[in-house]
């Protein structure tokens, strides 16, 4: 059983490592901690639910996998629409003001999901039992976790190459190192915060996409992996890739063998853990 | 007063303060000149507990407080006033002064009567405000002064801590020249009648002579002259680095 | 004090609230009850972020803590089930709990201390949540009618209670909140606090010990927002674990902005305009939220310092106005 509770955390590291890397790109270059990071990713599922579902048998099963990226898309563009029209009012204003607006986008969005697809769960299975069920060290698992994985390794591994070997990364980079050095340097900080904010949304929407066959789109979606989100972002370090993926594993390990041991342990388990930490290291493990 | 035995601080290959000795004595007015970077504010964040130094001894009343964090230092006597001005923006230029009295007396732990019912130390505050000439300005906010006024405001606030040792940071840069030394004058009338012992960081050498008892240069770290303002200004190698001028 | 006119207003305002039961029907005062309860969280929250500078996005856990002493005490110790021991424990039990999560949270500070406090109140959700067998889970406990000083109630419905005796022990909690709060910020205590919320580097440099006063004003926030949890129970008939998660402490600190943080009064107008804006929304249209939350965004962008601190600004511009002419 150890095998599954460790390929499961890996799963549940992987979904939060999207999530919390598109939460540490908004926050190391634009100094933003968007609430509403939550509801993104509750859009990007109920976005690929729909697509998949819609799609059905029509297509080819390969296209259903590539579907997927709709949701990606879709919450990049309204990431950019957010960006656009709100979170740029707010580079200048104090973090209650950033916090009070994204949490006015939270609820907004919640119900912007409602009105278009209402109040039910939305099932899009299809991907998930396409893969089947592989064989590791003799015990059966579903091979969509091992995709996910795998998807959440390539896009990581893309953020890292593009953050450190793209002029675009680095000058990324650079803002959230020194925001005024770098707009001394001359680099395009409005054009360049649009783009970190609907990467970081982007990634939000992946996982929202990917986790889809395996759960129902639901109202209140977002809730929790927001705050799974939070917690790595604080054990792992503000604006730190690395801490983003030490914590992801951090958290996803502690959630699938606390739900395993004791299904009710495993949040306070998370909290003491993650206690500890701040207490020996209070800027988190790879924070500056 | 205040004894500084072999302080050592580095930042990374940086210098800053590098095995520095000195002594303060009571009353006395010492001033610290020397280029930019030659380690005088970091000598003064470490006296007064911002940052502590990587070996060395801060001794003060015999009291070694290297690594005392600062409210410690602040009950034992040592007050400062900041290069860039560190005030209580959106209070009153009382409760500036205010606060620090009560911080002083141990009462801010008085949490239901208002402050104004305080009689005592709010008649204190106004007298230390009337002492730098500020009293007039009481019930008005670090935004409606004068930066001449918001330094000695900040000067009065460090006079408050009641220190027997009082550190200022450059205390007349960014006050018109005209109005330096009538700065100085109000401060300094203020310290010789309580007779606290001052450090000053300065860089305007007619302050520096005018008001230090001592001067004391230093140059990347390491204190190179000490001693009476003249004599000071006589020394070769003070002429040669602080004020580049070559014999 | 008797100098200063606002005592003046202050005291019309308060005897205007003892005839408040007449003109208004019982849905109205409900209502208004409700308002009530939530400008005693505000004050309390008010004193964190107005006035020491700090954000919490979790003090909905004491709101809920002191609803769930109410609610518990009530299910497990019904004989103690009387406003004079409720509220006294409630006050307890907030203040225990601020102590905890305070001292873990104020050794960070902005987004940091925001993040946190979220997390520990969504941790005493969990809590609230998970052991269903103890608090009822999500469908919550009752909450029945208290004794007063030894006076049943038994046999009165809600509504009449609510009505009638209720009504002054609410407004009577709140005064002495009001009166308590006002006391606070005024004095050398508070002084302090706001030294640290405008400039921490100095304050530190004068002596203040920043962490330990940012965690006294913490727990006096959380016991404050505690008293108003528990009153509450009374007006709602009914606690649930959502009074701990993250949503409603936002709609704490919207309330709190949208009457202006930087005023005293402002959280009281606040609490009072979100109670009505909150039910008008809901029972008006089921994407309630949708209002709610552009409203907020609105306001944000363009009133900055709340209601109240809005028509300050407009009074300061008019005061100066008739000066000049």
């Amino acid at each position: 059983m150890w095998v599954i509770y460790t390929l499961n955390g890996l799963y549940f590291a992987a979904l939060l490592f999207l999530i919390s890397l598109g939460l540490n790109i908004i926050l190391g270059v634009m100094g933003i901690l968007n609430l509403a990071h939550g509801s993104l990713y509750a859009i990007g599922a109920f976005i690929a639910a729909w697509i998949v579902i819609t799609l059905g048998t029509k297509v080819p099963p390969f296209f259903l996998y590539v579907s997927l990226l709709s949701g990606l898309v879709g919450v990049a563009i309204v990431g950019f629409l957010m960006e656009k029209s709100l979170i740029r009012f707010m580079y200048k204003r104090t973090l209650e003001y950033q916090l009070l607006l994204t949490f006015g986008a939270l609820m907004l969005l919640e119900d912007v999901i409602k009105m278009i697809w209402g109040g039910q769960a939305y099932y899009a299975s299809a991907p998930f039992e396409l893969l089947g069920k592989v064989d590791i060290w003799g015990h059966v698992y579903p091979t969509y976790f091992l995709f996910v994985m795998f998807i959440a390794l390539i896009a990581g591994l893309c953020i890292w190459l593009f953050m450190s070997k793209t002029k675009l990364g680095i000058m990324l980079r650079a803002i959230s190192l020194d925001r005024e050095m770098a707009t001394g340097l001359g680099l395009d900080i409005t054009g360049l915060s649009t783009f970190a904010f609907v990467l970081g949304s982007g990634l939000a929407g992946l996982a929202g996409a990917l986790v889809v066959p395996t759960t129902p789109a639901l109202l209140g979606f977002g809730h929790e992996p927001l705050i799974l989100g939070f917690i790595v972002v604080v054990v792992g370090g503000l604006g730190s890739l690395k801490g983003a993926l030490v914590g992801s594993l951090l958290v996803g390990f502690t959630r699938s063998f606390g739900i395993a041991v004791f299904p009710e342990i495993e949040l306070p388990l998370l909290f003491l853990i993650a206690g500890i930490i701040l207490v020996v290291k209070p800027e988190g493990l790879f924070g500056r | 007063m205040l004894t500084i035995d072999n302080l050592k601080k580095h930042f990374g290959s940086v210098k800053a303060v590098d095995h520095v000795n000195l002594e303060i004595k009571e009353g006395e007015i010492v001033s610290i000149i020397g280029t930019n970077g030659a380690g005088k504010t970091t000598l003064v964040n470490l006296i007064s507990g911002y940052i502590k130094p990587d070996s060395g001894r801060i001794l003060f009343l015999d009291k070694d407080i290297t690594y005392a964090p600062p409210y410690v230092r602040i009950k034992l006597g040592v007050g400062r006033s900041f290069q860039l001005i560190q005030l209580f923006s959106n209070s009153t230029v009382l409760d500036n002064v205010r606060i620090a009295l009560f911080s002083k007396y141990g009462m801010i732990r008085r949490g239901l009567l208002p402050a104004d019912r305080y009689s005592s130390v709010t008649d204190e505050a106004i007298k230390i405000l009337d002492s730098f000439s500020m009293s007039d300005k009481k019930n008005l906010t670090p935004k409606g002064l004068s930066e001449g006024d918001l330094k000695i405001l900040d000067i009065a606030i460090a006079f408050a801590l009641k220190s027997k040792l009082l550190l200022l940071d450059e205390p007349t840069s960014g006050v018109a020249t005209n109005d330096k030394f009538k700065v100085m004058d109000s401060i300094v009338k203020a310290i010789k009648k309580e007779g606290i012992s001052t450090l000053i960081i300065e860089h305007d050498m007619d302050i520096v002579s005018g008001y230090s008892d001592r001067v004391i240069v230093m140059h990347e770290g390491k204190v190179i002259a000490e001693g009476k303002p003249n004599e000071v200004m006589e020394n070769k190698e003070v002429k040669a680095t602080v004020f580049g001028i070559v014999s | 004090m008797v100098k200063n006119p606002r005592w003046i207003v202050y005291s019309l305002i308060f005897i205007a609230l003892l005839f408040i039961p007449r003109i208004l029907s019982i849905h109205d005062l409900m209502l208004f009850e409700y308002g009530i309860t939530f400008a005693i969280v505000g004050l309390g929250f008010n004193l964190l972020l107005g006035y020491t500078g700090l954000l919490s996005f979790g003090h909905g856990a004491y709101f809920a803590t002191g609803a769930y002493t109410v609610a518990m005490i009530a299910k497990y110790l019904p004989q103690a089930y009387s406003l004079e021991i409720l509220i006294p424990a409630a006050l307890f039990f907030s203040m225990v709990l601020s102590i905890i999560f305070g001292f873990v949270s104020v050794r960070h500070t902005k987004i940091f201390f925001s993040i946190l406090t979220l997390s520990l109140s969504m941790l005493l959700f969990a809590l609230l949540f998970k052991l269903y067998h103890i608090t009822g889970g999500s469908d919550g406990l009752r909450v029945p009618l208290p004794t007063l000083f030894g006076m049943s109630f038994k046999g009165i419905r809600r509504p009449e209670f609510l009505l009638g005796t209720y009504y002054y022990f609410l407004l009577g909690m709140f005064s002495v909140s009001f009166l308590v709060m006002k006391g606070i910020v005024n004095s050398p205590f508070g002084k302090a606090l706001q030294a640290i919320r405008d400039n921490e580097v100095r304050a530190e440099l004068i002596g203040i010990r920043v962490r330990r006063y940012r965690l006294y004003a913490f727990i006096i926030s959380g016991m404050f927002v505690g008293l108003g949890g528990a009153l509450w129970t009374f007006v709602n008939g009914h606690v649930t674990a959502d009074l701990s998660h993250w949503v409603f402490s936002g709609e704490i600190v919207y309330m709190t902005l949208l009457g202006g943080f930087g005023i005293f009064e402002g959280p009281i107008v606040g609490a009072i305009i979100f109670t009505y804006l909150k039910l008008y929304a809901m029972g008006n249209t089921q994407y309630w939220m949708f209002v709610i939350g552009g409203t907020l965004i609105v306001l944000v962008l363009l009133l900055p310092n709340g209601i109240a601190g809005a028509f300050a600004g407009l009074w300061t511009k008019i005061k100066k106005v008739i000066e000049e002419t």
